[in-house]
């Protein structure tokens, strides 16, 4: 009797070890024919193989130039943009000097206007993007149809792993409840929580109505956004005709931003 | 054998109720993170891990440590090891139980934290880290109760469990290199972005986790009835001797890099930990500790004469743990995280409550220890007694 619930708790345990085995081994089973689901496009919405941004920095001369594009973004976002702690700041898009933006461009003698423009910074959507490589759980990933590195903010787990692996330092953590420091909430987009990582996301919610993103639209023109991998979209010919330079490219992460100087 | 743990005098309980009080403490300072956030802590947007996940990384070492008694013994049938692998099994578990509770209240959202298992991403370091942790949980405890327990009744442990054995030793090096992993595979970070990383965690873990024996050895031989062995306690500390010669030896291999190639990137990091930059540095008396201590912890193992003496031999135990602590937990990752990607220097220093978790995850460490300890003592008590 003793000995068969003995056998009984032994194999029930084994059988426990076993279901909880399964999704690690589907993990590792050949990708892509999980449980199907299909989502909608909208009518009206933008796509692309990968979106790619170009930043024409001779058109933004000065802080009060950037200040709109930064509002606009953190606005239509919920940005907690009234939490005064630096180190608890939340940044989606921001402004930098050359030396910080470029940090492996930086001559000891540069061209002045360069030097002294300010540099909009924001997530680059690498075409190779080790934050996605990084995070346990996917909750970081790469959209497939359209090359976005997206969020999940309710799968996120707050291990901050995909903070360590960026070397842009586009994240930001919410290191306190954010909701308080909102300035005014933006109603078609979600706050978040405290504890989960967040950051820049294409205005991914934008394109999906056929709307351009929140900082190409409030830029007058300075910043254009496209298909990379059409020739004829609007960056590859401001591709062609310029010269362009990206964030530390030689790291092989290869970033969506193109800044032309 | 757990009946063995609930017999103890009035140092042994006084000992439990301290330790609860530091578990009590730090419980409320968690409660308290988890009402307000990490924001308690003295993390930031740059130096986005700090005092847990540093902890975290040097306890991955203590346990790893362990296996410098049990390879010897298996797989080299060193005799005298036989009567002290449990206690380099027991505190492996005690490790890796801290190690987990450092990440999970380094977690922003700790409740989902079975995220990692449901949605299992063999990309992601973390994903073999939480296997490889778990799994030498698992090992240890199934291997340390089970030999123990034979060694009781008298009888040779199972022969099922020869195999585990074996491959608890290459498991026991896995958890320290998939533990520098998590650093050393980030572009952008060039002071972790080296690969001597994952072998000098080691070397630095082979040194703390046998120095830390020893000195556990000495306490036990000094309150218990069971001693560990003279002849045990100075072949650990010639391992001690060799990894903490590599370990400094590794460090000086990164110092060269850098300093030959003068490449900013990499000499950036290890200026703001020895000398300071742009007038912040907050880390240069500890790092200059640390390297002090850990000279000494050379002097004191090399020398046969101050190794032979055990109470030199304690002192150089004590030295070395502290120094490695400082080297791997303060330095390692605030170094890896200052100055950030824009090249600007924000420093990070803990927080009172932040350092009160700390403790209390220590704390019940030390209790898991304590129980498991009591338990193996006994059973030596009996056998050997």
């Amino acid at each position: 009797m003793n000995n068969s619930r003995r056998r009984f708790l032994q194999i029930a345990g084994v059988s426990a070890l076993g279901l909880g085995a399964k999704p690690v081994l589907n993990a590792f089973a050949a990708g892509g024919e999980g449980p199907g689901f299909h989502l909608a496009n909208g009518e009206d919405a933008l796509d692309a193989k990968q979106w790619a941004m170009v930043i024409d920095t001779r058109k933004l001369h000065s802080s009060a130039d950037l200040e709109p594009i930064i509002e606009a973004c953190h606005k239509v976002h919920n940005v907690p943009t009234a939490i005064v702690n630096k180190n608890h700041e939340i940044k989606w898009i921001w402004e930098a000097h050359y030396h910080n933006a470029f940090t492996d461009k930086t001559n000891n003698f540069l061209n002045e206007g360069v030097e002294h423009r300010p540099f909009l910074l924001l997530c680059n959507h690498c075409e190779n993007p080790p934050c996605v490589r990084a995070c346990p759980t996917q909750a970081t990933f790469k959209r497939e149809s359209d090359g976005i590195v997206l969020m999940d903010f309710h799968r996120c787990i707050g291990c901050r792993f995909c903070m360590a692996a960026c070397p842009f330092g586009a994240r930001s953590f919410n290191f306190r409840d954010p909701r308080p420091f909102i300035e005014e909430t933006n109603k078609e987009f979600p706050t978040r929580a405290k504890g989960v990582v967040e950051k820049c996301n294409f205005c991914a919610e934008r394109l999906a109505v056929g709307k351009m993103p929140a900082c190409v639209e409030a830029s007058n023109g300075a910043i254009a956004f496209g298909d990379l991998y059409d020739e004829h979209s609007e960056v590859r010919e401001l591709l062609k005709e310029n010269y362009t330079i990206r964030r530390k490219q030689t790291l092989g992460t290869e970033p969506s931003v193109y800044y032309i100087v | 054998m757990l009946e063995l743990a609930v017999r103890g005098n009035k140092w042994y309980w006084g000992w439990m109720v301290v330790l609860l009080g530091v578990i009590g403490a730090g419980f409320g300072l968690y409660l308290m993170q988890l009402k307000f956030g990490l924001g308690i802590t003295g993390m930031s947007r740059d130096v986005s891990w700090g005092f847990y996940i540093a902890n975290f990384t040097y306890l991955v070492g203590v346990a790893a440590g362990g296996v410098m008694v049990v390879l010897p013994y298996y797989l080299h049938d060193y005799k005298a090891y036989g009567k002290i692998t449990i206690l380099g099994e027991f505190l492996a578990i005690a490790s890796i139980v801290m190690c987990l509770l450092f990440i999970l209240v380094d977690l922003g959202q700790p409740m989902r934290a079975l995220n990692v298992l449901l949605y299992p991403t063999p990309n992601s370091v973390l994903f073999y880290d939480a296997i490889v942790l778990n799994g030498y949980l698992f090992l240890n405890l199934v291997i340390g109760w089970n030999v123990l327990e034979s060694e009781r009744n008298g009888v040779h442990y199972q022969s099922w469990l020869k195999p585990l054995i074996y491959i608890s030793i290459p498991w026991a090096v896995s958890i320290h290199t998939v533990t520098a992993y998590l650093y050393c595979g980030l572009p952008g970070r060039h002071f972790w972005l080296t690969a001597v990383l994952a072998p000098r965690f080691l070397a630095s873990a082979f040194a703390a986790g046998p120095a830390l024996l020893i000195l556990l050895c000495l306490f036990i031989r000094r309150f218990t009835n069971f001693d560990p062995g003279r002849q045990q306690i100075q072949t650990l500390a010639k391992t001690v001797a060799y990894a903490i010669c590599i370990n400094v030896f590794f460090f000086l291999c990164e110092v060269f890099v850098a300093f030959y190639s003068q490449i900013p990137g990499h000499t950036t990091h290890l200026k703001y930990l020895f000398v300071g930059l742009h007038g912040h540095g907050a880390l240069v008396p500890w790092m200059w500790g640390s390297m002090i201590f850990m000279v000494i912890g050379i002097v004191l193992t090399v020398t046969p004469a101050t190794r032979k003496n055990e109470t030199s031999l304690a002192i150089a135990c004590i030295v070395i743990i502290m120094g490695t602590w400082i080297d791997k937990g303060l330095g390692m990752i605030s170094g890896g995280f200052v100055p950030n990607p824009m090249h600007e220097v924000n420093e990070y220093i803990p927080t009172m409550p932040e350092i009160g978790i700390t403790l209390g995850v220590y704390a019940i460490g030390a209790l898991v220890l304590t129980v498991l300890y009591k338990m193996a003592v006994g059973v030596k008590e009996e056998v050997h007694g």
